[in-house]
């Protein structure tokens, strides 16, 4: 499933070259039909993330204070970690923590 | 879709059809696609708030005014989400596939922190602005003629104020004379660019610029200070110094306001934090709106209920402080994230605890004077900035930080009882940033 994705507001910091827009090709776990933002965030976790992934994952979640955004949308709106994504889905990380980055 | 000013400004648009300034315009930000058609997203332009504002073409529906109303229709639109149809849960909702519970009419985008309200972009402008022009009149914070500086460092929560104050200014007859204020700190590669924003920022709002630099001022720049003390407690320098040089920055300006970007999430912080260190008087006043009343230039946070997502996402911009390690603050936040996460109304109420929160009649406050050398306000003979340039002139940079050898010994310490003992045991020092 292709998928952008952009990290914003510091946490592009975290990824390879600090580049902040990524175009990803993420496939569904197994048994999974479609690809879920739980699986998304690990999937950032193994595949971008480069350095101290703390900064952008707490538990199986974003980090407390760090927004996303499906689509423009809040993704608390769209089921958070349950929600499924589709194809061509614009998926935005932004980190509100400033100074601690 | 149109390419936008900044494209990573979600809602901002750099041409608006009222013909508004673009919000932020940042260099060198990579072009984002649009997200595909027929898909319901909010990146671009706000048309239908800026048409309804404009006087040429009055508002076709007016949802604005029926807020039960339109909470009833929500509700009722709600229901049939993730609830179990023949026992199968369905699966949650796709983005924006709700309805704003404020009209009733536009999909959700938003799930606001403060009232947990799902509204949509349109609804989201009107609201955000809305409550600061409603914070501002409940306290009285402007008089008309007044001159105000907008202490702006170039991040995303002066910009946003400095955008909405001047909209509001106009919208509402303030009759405000706005000004930029920059604090040049001279941190290369962090002010420097920060402070092309805010040079934008002055053609972009048309609102006159004055920057004042450590450099002018104290003859240093963070850079040398970082270089004679290294990366350990410079924050405190660049604290002390920045307090000083807005307020100067101010005087130069013969403004009769100072305003900040402080938001919710900065004043839950510093509650806690005041509390964490037992600074009874900085926790009486950090809940204050307006602060330095007696003073000559009183200072006012018109974000001070309002929260740090909304204000993130009303455009999205931010940039980081190179120097900063602040690891101290930043617990204190991630902590207020996590009680903003379990239940968001936790910033709000942590503002209400600071605010009432009474000291015992007798404690001892500290008493507030001028500094002897320089005549900036002072608990202490010397002002802070003094003591701390002493010591960065004498090949001291150390003076007036934490414990120092032969004051307290042991190993050094920056905590702020320790602090505070040195400062009494050398008569010393005042404000701490």
């Amino acid at each position: 499933m292709h998928l952008t994705l952009e990290f914003g507001g510091g946490l592009e910091l975290l990824l390879e070259k600090s580049i902040k827009m990524h175009k990803v090709d993420v496939q569904p776990i197994d048994g999974q039909e479609k690809v879920m933002m739980k699986g998304l965030l690990s999937w950032v976790k193994s595949n971008l993330i480069k350095e101290r992934p703390e900064m952008f994952l707490k538990g199986d979640s974003v980090r407390p204070g760090v927004l996303v955004l499906i689509n423009d949308c809040d993704w608390e709106l769209c089921g958070g970690l349950d929600a499924e994504l589709e194809e061509k889905d614009v998926v935005v990380f932004i980190s509100t923590l400033h100074g601690v980055l | 879709m149109a390419p936008s000013c900044n494209p990573r400004s979600l809602w901002a648009p750099s041409v608006q059809p009222s013909g508004r300034p673009p919000l932020l315009c940042p260099p060198s930000t990579p072009a984002s696609s649009p997200p595909p058609a027929g898909r319901s997203t909010l990146r671009g332009r706000r048309p239908t708030q800026a048409v309804a504002r404009s006087p040429e073409n009055p508002p076709l529906r007016a949802p604005r005014r029926h807020p039960n109303i339109q909470q009833q229709i929500s509700v009722k639109s709600q229901l049939p989400m993730d609830s179990a149809v023949n026992g199968v849960r369905q699966p949650p909702a796709r983005a924006g596939s709700r309805l704003c519970t404020r009209c009733g009419e536009r999909k959700a985008a938003l799930k606001r922190p403060k009232t947990l309200e799902q509204i949509c972009r349109e609804c989201f402008y009107i609201v955000f602005e809305d409550e600061i022009h409603q914070t501002i009149v409940d306290n009285n914070l402007f008089k008309p003629g007044d001159r105000v500086a907008i202490g702006a460092s170039g991040g995303k929560d002066s910009t946003v104020l400095a955008y909405v104050l001047s909209e509001l200014n106009r919208r509402h007859k303030y009759s405000l004379d706005l000004f930029l204020l920059s604090v040049d700190e001279g941190i290369t590669g962090y002010r420097d660019d920060s402070l092309e924003t805010v040079k934008r920022n002055e053609i972009q709002y048309g609102l006159p610029l004055k920057i004042v630099s450590y450099k002018d001022l104290y003859g240093w720049t963070m850079d040398d200070i970082v270089k004679a003390i290294g990366l350990k407690n410079n924050c405190t320098f660049c604290g002390v110094f920045r307090r000083q040089a807005l307020d100067r920055g101010a005087a130069l300006l013969k403004v009769d306001k100072i305003v900040t970007g402080h938001n919710a999430d900065d004043i839950a912080e510093t509650v806690l934090l005041n509390i964490l260190r037992g600074d009874i008087a900085r926790l009486s006043r950090c809940t204050f709106i307006t602060t330095g009343e007696d003073g000559p230039i009183p200072r006012c946070k018109p974000f001070k209920y309002t929260y740090e997502k909304e204000i993130v996402i009303y455009p999205y911009y931010a940039i980081l402080c190179i120097y900063s390690p602040n690891a101290y603050r930043g617990f204190a936040r991630e902590f207020i994230k996590d009680l903003e996460r379990l239940r968001p109304r936790a910033i709000l109420d942590i503002i209400k605890s600071g605010e009432n929160f009474r000291i015992s009649t007798t404690t001892r406050m500290p008493e507030q004077g001028t500094c002897e050398r320089c005549g900036y306000i002072s608990s202490q003979k010397l002002c802070k900035a003094c003591v701390l340039l002493d010591g960065l002139n004498r090949g001291l940079p150390k003076l007036g930080i934490g414990r120092t050898k032969g004051v307290a010994g042991g190993d050094s310490d920056t905590g702020s009882f320790d602090t505070v003992r040195l400062y009494k045991l050398t008569n010393y020092g005042c404000e701490m940033g």
